[in-house]
């Protein structure tokens, strides 16, 4: 009950603080749509925006939160054993949601620009991303997979966490470039901006940016999900093609 | 020049794989094996996910064999029916593996599985072409002619039920023992990835009893099939053929295959054995030792659906 009430203070006072700044968000992106073709080698997306605001410049700093969440899915974690003189996978967790890729770029210390019961809420640093309600008994220590899971996708520049790449100019304009890799899924990304004064955020905006195949990429996975029967003929008939195009080719080739 | 592979969703560079398939193709046209056992371990290495590189590699087949065969037919060394037997078990063999090949992916044991395949059959092969080539070479310094193998009249395979006539081998055998041999070579095209023709043309020579001069082109009517078919099953229950990867794995592997050719006319017979053994040795250490060492990060991430 205790715990209710200064949670509902929480919101109460956090709900007056953003009422009484009445800071927005104007939100401009380099690109809100992401085209993954064959020559696709990852892209980098500029984000900057300015803040509206009617009031004066409160005395605290103004501080600045971005995040890139790819679409989410339910994940298997497995852990690799020694059995029989070799490693194979004898563990395994399941994640009940990670996003496939998640980016946090923040104009300072994280710790110093969120406070801890904020990322709680709006769920803004890499481990408050992930979800796992919990694990099967035999496995003690499910938390190990989660840090694994952020480990492996931070080493493939899938998660990153960017602290102080934000950068703000007189509380006003803000920018920050993201970089995504070539090894994206597809799908909307969730992009989100945090605006925080003394770790509270006191104002937040939302936007989209559209990640797809096109082209051949996308009809060659269009085709092969929908009509696999199709796909699979096609792949054969080109190989033949090729196999019996190359030795005729070479064979005029060494006549003529 | 990176290359954003639609099925396999990685990014790969393009001259990498040209050179995978060139470099394959070099192999197979110089030594005349399909190349199956080795484009699915240097696709691994790439970081092609194994379930999209054993798919995409039965298509590779089918279009190498397919050309080599087409050779075979116009010089009659094709012994259809026994072909046609021999598909029958490839065909039932090839099923049975994309089953097992679903069940262990499902359980996360896939990759396990194909790398043991590998390192098992590479090893075995491998060290049996190096003993072989080492033997014929040290025959080939003293000269003399070398022990005729006979082949055997009659033996366990003449006293099984159904036999068939196949006239094009000059074989009156029971149909049991070509099946067999037809669905242990399906099996392991559907779990590696490979054509099977290193286990088939011993298999029909020593076992079955096959003139050597048909074997050939008999085992790559069925590759053909068998490769076909697991490429259908692949892309219909798995969807992890990749024919972007495909594509550009065949124009790098009919250009090698034509050089391959070319080197593999100056070369002795024996040299180009021991060479190949040596490779064939390499890829099954590289595998075996990634199984053996412990892994630098002991835990992997796949998705439900995939991979």
């Amino acid at each position: 009950m205790r715990g209710l009430c200064i949670l509902l203070l929480l919101v109460v006072s956090n709900a007056a603080l953003a009422q009484q700044t009445g800071e927005e968000v104007v939100l401009g992106l380099s690109q809100n749509r992401v085209s993954i073709s064959a020559d696709f080698d990852g892209s980098e997306i500029l984000i900057f925006g300015a803040i509206k605001r009617e009031t004066p410049i409160p005395r605290q700093p103004l501080e600045v939160v971005v995040t890139i969440a790819g679409p989410s899915e339910p994940l298997i974690v497995r852990r690799k054993d020694r059995r029989f003189g070799i490693w194979i996978n004898t563990a395994a967790n399941r994640i009940d949601s990670a996003p496939s890729y998640y980016a946090v770029a923040t104009s300072g210390p994280f710790n110093d620009v969120l406070r801890h019961t904020e990322d709680l809420r709006h769920k803004v640093s890499i481990p408050r991303a992930i979800r796992s309600v919990g694990a099967p008994a035999e496995i003690g220590d499910s938390r190990a997979f989660t840090r694994a899971l952020i480990r492996i996708r931070e080493k493939n520049n899938l998660f990153q966490m960017l602290e102080g790449a934000v950068a703000v100019e007189q509380q006003t304009l803000f920018r920050t470039s993201i970089s995504l890799p070539a090894n994206l899924t597809e799908g909307p990304y969730q992009t989100r901006v945090f605006l925080t004064r003394d770790g509270h955020v006191i104002s937040q905006f939302e936007t989209e940016i559209d990640v797809y195949k096109v082209g051949l990429e996308r009809f060659l996975y269009n085709l092969s999900r929908s009509q696999p029967l199709v796909y699979g003929l096609l792949s054969l008939a080109i190989a033949i093609a090729a196999g019996w195009g190359a030795s005729a080719a070479f064979r005029m080739l060494r006549q003529g | 020049m990176m290359i954003y592979l639609p099925i396999a969703e990685v990014s790969v560079n393009l001259f990498l794989l040209l050179g995978l398939g060139g470099l394959v193709g070099v192999l197979s046209g110089m030594f005349g094996v399909g190349g199956g056992f080795l484009i699915t371990p240097l696709l691994f290495f790439v970081g092609i996910p194994p379930a999209v590189a054993v798919a995409t590699s039965a298509n590779q087949i089918v279009a190498s064999s397919f050309s080599a065969m087409l050779s075979h037919l116009s010089r009659k060394t094709v012994d259809l029916k026994m072909g046609m037997v021999l598909l029958v078990g490839g065909l039932i063999g090839s099923a049975f593996g994309v089953m097992l090949f679903n069940h262990l992916k499902s359980m996360g044991h896939v990759e396990l599985l194909v790398r043991l395949c590998y390192v098992v059959f590479l090893g075995a092969i491998g060290g049996l072409m190096l003993f072989e080539s080492y033997r014929a070479i040290r025959r080939a310094r003293r000269a003399g002619g070398g022990p005729v193998y006979k082949r055997k009249q009659r033996n366990w395979i003449h006293v099984l039920p159904i036999k068939m006539k196949f006239r094009t081998s000059g074989l009156y055998i029971s149909a049991i023992p070509p099946v067999l041999v037809g669905v242990s070579v399906g099996l392991l095209a559907a779990i590696m990835g490979v054509g099977g023709g290193f286990i088939m043309v011993p298999a029909m020579i020593y076992i079955l009893g096959m003139p050597t001069k048909v074997v050939i082109g008999t085992s790559l009517f069925q590759i053909l099939f068998v490769t076909a078919f697991t490429t259908l099953l692949h892309a219909t229950t798995n969807y992890t053929v990749d024919m972007a990867l495909a594509v550009v794995l065949l124009v790098g592997g009919v250009i090698g295959a034509q050089l391959g050719t070319q080197i593999g006319l100056r070369m002795k017979a024996e040299q180009l054995r021991i060479l190949l053994a040596a490779l064939v040795l390499v890829v099954c250490a590289k595998l075996g030792l990634d199984l053996l060492l412990r892994p630098a990060e002991l835990y992997s991430v796949s998705t439900l659906d995939r991979l």
